[in-house]
């Protein structure tokens, strides 16, 4: 490797620096040469000896912890797509489905996003920082499969724009990137994000009646925001639950391993389980925010359960937060470092309220069927509120000792 | 009885090159050099000129704000150049040795029988004074100021440090009579001593509120302690010593002789017999380091890795160093499939568990060099320096106050508690590099022009 890097040292980097004829590109330059090799940096002042992470490290673990949603989603994506139509496939036929589906995504994420952090960082003359290779992933993870791509680069750039470039780059940003786009395209286009998005096909299939009975393409969180303001009893509601019964599309089995429509990479609970193993193992994901957040579900949906109003409200607990985004919000959005809490009391309560609007939110506003976007976002503006009393709370200490010591 | 504190925040790296418990005593040095840039927010005014011969006790020079505060000279000798930076700024006053070392003899009698106002006034005399420093801001101690108490930690927690034990053998009557002295110095205000549990040394030590700790680094940082014995409160001053200097307050006081003798580990990977040495305060580490270090790049660190200064294989022991470490440059480049971030990183030791290194049995020391292992970013992490700072304030909140100048948000989040040191471990784990000592050090300059 010594070779190449005297290659890159000597013949390619007097091109880039002042005064070589590609200085324009001198930030790309730099992010791919301390992609490649770590620099030669030592320390100057301070510690003489530093640890071993740097972001780099860090933001590769998160990606790491993303590879079994992702996996799972491209499966999921060629699977749900074979189902609806009542077709057998086997593995690799539902991976190249997928793959035709997932792949560009990511591409087109990882494509604009990362464009516009080299020219902000051509601009603003400061190395490019590494928050977004895990925000490239996350984006294609939370979009529907049928998503069209031009939306998706909108979505990114305008996530990456005003989501964080304008607060300043990475770890200046106020409300989860990946999220924000989200956020955006939900928004923006209401009419695209609600439609027969979540099976490739399944509007066209539809029209052509090629469907199967039962498969409307919609999410279980969809099909439970129907029975809202119904009779628990009609037979209309009585149908859709009846889906939610063990050997139904949405049984708690199904809906823990995700083999049901959704985003992406948020269907499988177990996938997303995984994920949270590799972040607590290696210590880079918040174990505070991850179980105040279940906890917050949980108490929410128990709540429900007492009061009971409807359908909606009656399904157990547990079976609401393997559905939807919820365990993917638990795990990857919620636990964001830069836009989460910042104390381990504040953790624990961003964690609990995020979850606990999250459930909130899905059973109460059928517009809304993904609460978790909402109440992770809505707590990433509170994040800084909960720090500023719980900070407030440190500072009361500290005079209050002092009085007594001068009294 | 000593109280027990138990310190559970923090963590001990394991580095590679432990001074083995033999102890040679060196010939003393040819040159000596007192340094002004040991002692933090000192302007020197020179006492002395090049040329002028001077006693071990005769003063070099003094500081510009208090006069009375002296600095002097280690040896007998010949000051033979003051060495200026930038500005003129003087970064060394260095003294040939006379063959013969003479002091210059100062009146003594038991600290247990002199006045406050009388030792004071003899320790700023023989410049044996500035051993005492001040928390808030980490300075040295102002004699005109009244503190709540004195502490003196008598351990040093981080990596490598010597055996307190081991350094203070023989030493202990000395060390009873400086704390008789600081003792004196308190007036009637607490001294509290800890030592580390499962230590002997200091168990007898009387006149002095013993405290008991256990934990890892940084628990034997004199600044942890404090918080959690009497935790500063604004206004409040309190003194500290380190225990090796209070034995040379105990020996001055019975001798009337400026002898700062010391023990000094010298450590680290790149030492090739690592163990521990009796010299003097400035003397150069020429003799101490000659035939001991490796080949290749190495960094001579005055201190331990996590506070010390950076020295040169020719340069002078430190007015508070009681360790030189010796480890490798890092200067190569690491590709990221083998050595970088990509990489498994067997050799790489880190307290996140993103690198199998934490698997590895306790008993595994690591060879660790200089390189940042990464560039320096924002804050992106959150949680990571709380998991090493044993103190009730909130680390990151502080440094952002420092950065943006917020002086009411920097009192507030806890300013006066804390030194550079304390936040050097979370300087080490930080993941995006950041230069926290720098900060906090700054954060003390502005508030200390401020507030006092």
């Amino acid at each position: 490797m010594k070779g190449l890097h005297n290659f890159i040292d000597k013949k390619l980097k007097p091109n880039f620096t002042e005064g070589g004829k590609l200085s324009k590109f001198w930030v790309v330059f730099d992010a791919l040469e301390t992609f490649a090799f770590t620099p030669g940096h030592v320390t100057k002042s301070g510690a003489h000896i530093r640890d071993g992470i740097d972001l780099k490290r860090t933001m590769f673990m998160v990606i790491l912890a993303l590879v079994p949603c992702l996996l799972f989603g491209t499966w999921n994506a060629g699977h749900q797509y074979y189902a609806s139509i009542g077709q057998e496939a086997d593995l690799w036929a539902k991976l190249g489905v997928g793959a035709l589906k997932v792949l560009p995504l990511v591409v087109v994420s990882y494509g604009v996003g990362l464009g516009i952090e080299f020219v902000f960082a051509g601009i603003r003359k400061h190395s490019i920082n590494e928050g977004f290779l895990v925000s490239g992933m996350l984006i294609p993870l939370i979009m529907p499969v049928d998503v069209p791509l031009w939306m998706v680069a909108i979505a990114t750039a305008f996530a990456v724009i005003i989501g964080k470039e304008v607060f300043g780059g990475t770890g200046m940003n106020i409300l989860n990137i990946a999220l924000t786009s989200r956020a955006f395209l939900f928004f923006a286009y209401p009419k695209q994000m609600s439609g027969e998005i979540w099976i490739h096909d399944v509007a066209a299939n539809k029209t052509a009646g090629l469907l199967v009975d039962g498969h409307t393409g919609a999410t279980a969180l969809g099909h439970l925001a129907n029975t809202v303001g119904k009779a628990a009893d009609s037979a209309e509601v009585k149908g859709i639950m009846a889906q939610f019964e063990p050997g139904g599309m949405f049984s708690f089995e199904n809906s823990f391993l995700g083999l049901i429509p959704g985003s992406i990479g948020e269907t499988s609970t177990l996938a997303c389980l995984i994920g949270a193993a590799i972040l607590l193992f290696t210590g880079i994901g918040s174990w505070r925010i991850m179980l105040s957040f279940l906890i917050g579900g949980l108490t929410m949906g128990w709540l429900f359960n007492l009061a009971g109003a409807n359908a909606f409200m009656g399904v157990s607990p547990l079976h609401q937060v393997v559905m939807g985004g919820f365990m993917f919000g638990l795990v990857f959005m919620a636990t964001d470092p830069v836009t989460a809490a910042q104390t381990a009391t504040g953790k624990l309560i961003y964690g609990f309220f995020g979850g606990f609007l999250s459930i909130m939110i899905r059973v109460f506003n059928g517009a809304y069927p993904e609460g978790v976007m909402m109440a992770v976002l809505f707590m990433n503006v509170m994040a800084p509120l909960i720090d500023h009393y719980v900070i407030q709370a440190n500072i009361n200490r500290r005079m209050k000792r002092s009085a007594l010591q001068t009294a | 009885m000593a109280n027990s504190i138990k310190i559970r925040k923090g963590t001990d790296i394991r580095l590679a090159g432990e001074a083995e418990k033999t102890l040679e005593t060196l010939k003393r040095a040819r040159v000596f050099a007192v340094r002004p840039p040991d002692f933090h927010g000192v302007i020197p005014r020179m006492m002395v000129k090049e040329g002028d011969r001077v006693l071990a006790g005769d003063a070099l020079f003094h500081d510009k704000y208090n006069e009375a505060i002296k600095f002097s000279s280690p040896v007998s000798g010949e000051v033979s150049e003051v060495v200026r930076g930038e500005k003129r700024r003087i970064l060394a006053v260095l003294i040939k040795a006379d063959a013969a070392n003479e002091y210059r003899s100062f009146s003594h009698q038991n600290a247990a029988s002199t006045k406050k106002e009388e030792l004071i006034k003899i320790l700023l005399e023989a410049g044996v004074w500035p051993f005492l420093r001040q928390r808030p801001y980490a300075v040295v101690a102002d004699p005109t100021l009244s503190p709540k108490a004195i502490f003196v930690s008598g351990f040093d927690s981080s990596p490598l440090a010597p055996d307190p034990d081991f350094v203070l053998n023989g030493e202990i009557e000395n060390f009873q009579e400086g704390i008789n002295a600081l003792n004196i110095l308190a007036a009637g205000k607490p001294v509290h001593l800890s030592y580390k549990k499962g230590s002997s040394a200091l168990t007898g030590i009387q006149k002095a509120t013993l405290h008991e700790v256990s934990g890892p680094h940084p628990a034997g940082n004199v600044g942890v302690q404090i918080h959690h014995i009497d935790p500063i409160n604004k206004g409040e001053v309190v003194w500290y010593v380190d225990p090796q200097d209070v034995a040379n307050i105990g020996r001055f006081l019975k001798t009337g002789k400026v002898d700062f003798t010391r023990v000094v580990a010298l450590t680290g990977s790149e030492v090739k017999a690592p163990k521990y040495y009796r010299t003097t305060v400035g003397a150069q580490l020429s003799d101490m380091l000659s035939g001991q270090l490796s080949e290749g790049n190495v960094r001579v660190i005055n201190g331990n890795v996590l506070t010390g200064e950076t020295s040169s294989a020719d340069g002078y022991l430190g007015y508070f160093s009681h360790q030189v470490t010796c480890i490798p440059e890092g200067t190569e480049p690491q590709f990221l499939l083998t050595t970088g971030w990509l990489g498994l990183g067997f050799d790489k030791y880190s307290i996140s568990r993103s690198f199998p290194t934490w698997l590895m049995p306790k008993s595994k020391k690591f060879k660790l060099n200089t390189n940042s292992n990464g560039e320096e970013r924002a804050f992106v992490v959150t949680g990571q320096y709380e998991e090493v700072f044993p103190f009730d304030i909130y680390p990151v909140q502080l440094l952002k106050s420092i950065i943006v100048n917020d002086l009411d948000a920097m009192e507030k989040l806890g300013i006066y508690e804390v030194a550079p040191e304390d936040f050097a471990l979370c300087e080490y784990v930080c993941t995006s590099k950041i230069d926290a000592q720098r900060i906090i050090r700054e954060g003390l300059d502005t508030a200390r022009i401020e507030f006092s």
